[in-house]
């Protein structure tokens, strides 16, 4: 489904990303750790189409297509999906109205017949239950005055309501109490199928005991330097990521 | 012979005409002045006032004065529609400056309301006229208001009487309609008097395509407790420029809350100046404009708390676009006397391209020492990251701009109380922002296509 060859990102006159390779298919969870400043929500934001960045090499490939030369709004209409670190505010513009533009741009896309106002409050309502998103705040601006749990909550709701091929979870589980995590994980979990695939973008192995990856991938200096099964979650939880560090700069010399 | 004189030798010129349209006390006011404009002239560029619009530019062009109403062979009403659905509208046409008669001109309703036209009321009421005429908009330091003082006849009148409320509102529609450039001086006024209610929608437009350049001068009593609901909508040709000086006075708990939205225009300069004169009063003075192209927007507005425990908020939103430019400019003066006030100011600005320019001068004087008073000024881009949060979500990133810009705008239309009005400057600004309101009308009519009246 992505395929990312030899990626090199340079923002703000400084390389961050020097040569990334990863390989997602369908059905799998993918996820992504390391210490911070690493690169990962660039590589994050590189999928999504932010044009801050300069992409100075290589190449990322989403079902056979390259996806570099897509606008961002090309990219989420194909099914990629990015739950943002920081969720942004925008004053005056309805949950409603906002989330009722995307999904029909989607259907637009799908060469579906747009949804009307009652049906998309239906839609609305099925999906708010799948993910166990309190209902008074569709009725605000977006994101305007939530919680931050509140706010991550809700990009698991859009989620939900458009049903992406490849969700990217950045740091989502970051200022989150135990509770709001696991409803959280259980709405990802409740997206998942062997058609879609997933990438979970983490500082702490905590999310992973809620949603189970199938590989982890450690980012280190702007490389992935090591990947393994679940294990390695566990590994970095006990140990840091210090002898991480330490292995990374042995190779260099 | 300075720009000044000439409108001196004009008036001398025009005098005949004018003694017929005026009582004398009127025509001795008329001299005065004239008088005044001679002495002091326009405003020039050293003017703090008119810093950001110059004045001298505007007036340099040859226009024909307005003195006379024109002659149509048509009713205006059946080829040019201000239509707001829903809304029901008692619909008086000011073309070129004088009241449009359809039957009659003047009319006195059942519960002593009158309204009609300002030349015919001086005839039927002068003592009505009399109390309050020239007696809000002081032109003796205002070039604006002597030039109107001078050369204004007609206008609209309206008097509501000690506790009547005006069932209907008053749709007000500004039409400058001639085969030549031609300068337009009109004068407004209305009387609400103790308890009265009211609510007046004014449109500005301009049916044919020469240059206009219009100075009018609106006059608002409210007695006290009257509330008066004041709602305008310019939208003009590029060649249409317009001046607008509003006063109102405002008597013990009397409220007021006026909306302008300019939409479309050359030149647009509204001054809004406001006298809170006894105690509990409230006003609200809102604005919203949307320029492109060469269009140049200036508010200024001037509230004066003369007395204590009055509230005034003022909110004044601009989007500019292309290489126009804007300038607000927001004073509140707190007199000594003016205990207890309340008054909120905020100026915000989004420039949707790099050559666009917006000027913003908030001015607070206070000589009071228990107030609450706030001002603020922003001007800025609109957010990329929530223009790309939007994209993400398959937002094409034109209609992320439309949804913000429409989302930035609606804090204004949203205080406009009469819903299907604010329905349809719902539409009209989204039509704007979608670049489908670029002639200036919002009518079916092409400007210029049309018989012009003598």
């Amino acid at each position: 489904m992505l395929s990312i060859k030899d990626l090199k990102v340079i923002v703000a006159e400084k390389e961050i990303l020097s040569g990334i390779n990863l390989d997602v298919k369908a059905g799998e969870v993918h996820a992504i750790m390391g210490p911070n400043g690493s690169g990962k929500s660039t590589l994050a934001t590189a999928i999504a189409g932010r044009d801050v960045m300069d992409i100075t090499h290589g190449s990322i490939k989403y079902m056979g297509e390259n996806l570099l030369e897509m606008d961002p709004e090309e990219r989420a209409k194909k099914g990629i999906f990015l739950c943002f670190q920081y969720p942004v505010e925008i004053p005056g513009v309805s949950m409603v109205n906002f989330m009722k533009t995307a999904v029909n741009e989607h259907r637009l896309f799908n060469g579906l017949e747009p949804l009307s106002a009652g049906d998309f409050l239906k839609y609305m309502r099925e999906k708010k239950e799948l993910v166990e998103f309190d209902s008074q705040l569709t009725n605000r601006s977006v994101n305007e005055g939530f919680s931050g749990g509140e706010k991550k909550k809700n990009e698991i709701f859009q989620m939900a309501l458009l049903e992406p091929k490849l969700a990217i979870l950045d740091e989502t589980d970051s200022g989150l109490d135990i509770d709001a995590l696991k409803i959280v994980a259980n709405g990802v979990n409740t997206l998942k199928n062997k058609d879609n695939a997933t990438i979970v973008i983490t500082h702490y192995q905590r999310l992973l005991d809620y949603i189970i990856p199938d590989f982890v991938h450690v980012l280190y200096d702007g490389r992935i330097v090591k990947s393994s099964g679940r294990e390695l979650a566990l590994e970095l939880e006990e140990k840091g990521y210090d002898w991480i560090k330490e292995e990374a700069g042995r190779q260099e010399k | 012979m300075s720009m000044s004189q000439e409108y001196v030798e004009l008036f001398k010129a025009k005098e005949q005409l004018l003694e017929k349209a005026s009582p004398s006390f009127m025509m001795n006011i008329r001299e005065e002045a004239i008088h005044q404009f001679g002495k002091t002239g326009l405003p020039d560029h050293k003017s703090e006032l008119y810093k950001y619009t110059s004045l001298q530019k505007l007036f340099e062009p040859k226009y024909n004065m307005q003195l006379q109403p024109s002659n149509v062979e048509f009713r205006v009403e059946d080829i040019f529609n201000c239509d707001v659905p829903n809304l029901q509208t008692r619909l008086e046409i000011i073309l070129n400056g004088f009241y449009k008669v359809n039957g009659t001109a003047l009319t006195r309703l059942d519960n002593g309301i009158i309204i009609g036209s300002f030349a015919e009321a001086l005839r039927k009421y002068p003592e009505l006229v009399k109390e309050h005429y020239a007696k809000h908009a002081g032109f003796e330091k205002d070039s604006l208001v002597a030039l109107n003082t001078a050369f204004a006849i007609d206008g609209l009148f309206i008097y509501v009487p000690k506790g009547q409320v005006l069932e209907e509102p008053v749709q007000v529609v500004h039409l400058p309609m001639t085969g030549y450039d031609t300068m337009l001086h009109y004068r407004n006024l209305f009387i609400m008097e103790e308890n009265a209610s009211a609510e007046v929608i004014v449109c500005d437009h301009t049916l044919s395509p020469f240059r206009f350049l219009t100075n009018s001068v609106t006059e608002i009593y409210i007695g006290s407790g009257a509330q008066f609901h004041y709602s305008r909508i310019q939208n003009e040709h590029l060649n249409s420029n317009l001046l607008t000086n509003l006063f109102i006075h405002q008597e013990a708990d009397s409220t007021v809350r006026s909306n302008t939205i300019s939409l479309h225009g050359g030149l647009i300069r509204n001054n809004t100046n406001v006298l809170l004169n006894a105690r509990g009063c409230n006003n609200e003075t809102y604005g919203l404009f949307l320029s492109d192209k060469n269009q140049h927007i200036d508010n200024y507005v001037n509230i004066d708390h003369a007395k204590p425990e009055c509230t005034s908020t003022q909110l004044f939103k601009g989007i500019l676009n292309d290489q126009s430019t804007g300038a607000f400019n927001g004073r509140i003066l707190v007199r000594q006397d003016a205990q207890k006030t309340l008054a909120y100011q905020t100026n915000n600005n989004i420039l949707m391209s790099d050559e666009a320019k917006m000027n913003s001068k908030p001015q607070l004087e206070i000589y009071a020492d228990d107030v609450r008073c706030s001002h603020g000024a922003t001007t800025g881009q609109l957010d990329e990251n929530a223009l790309f949060y939007m994209q993400s979500r398959g937002i094409p990133r034109q209609e992320a701009r439309l949804l913000m810009l429409y989302a930035f705008a609606h804090e204004v239309i949203e205080k406009i109380q009469v819903t299907p009005l604010k329905d349809r400057i719902n539409h009209l600004v989204d039509k704007r922002l979608r670049n489908e309101l670029s002639r200036c009308n919002n009518c079916s009519m092409a400007c210029g296509d049309l018989p012009i009246p003598d």
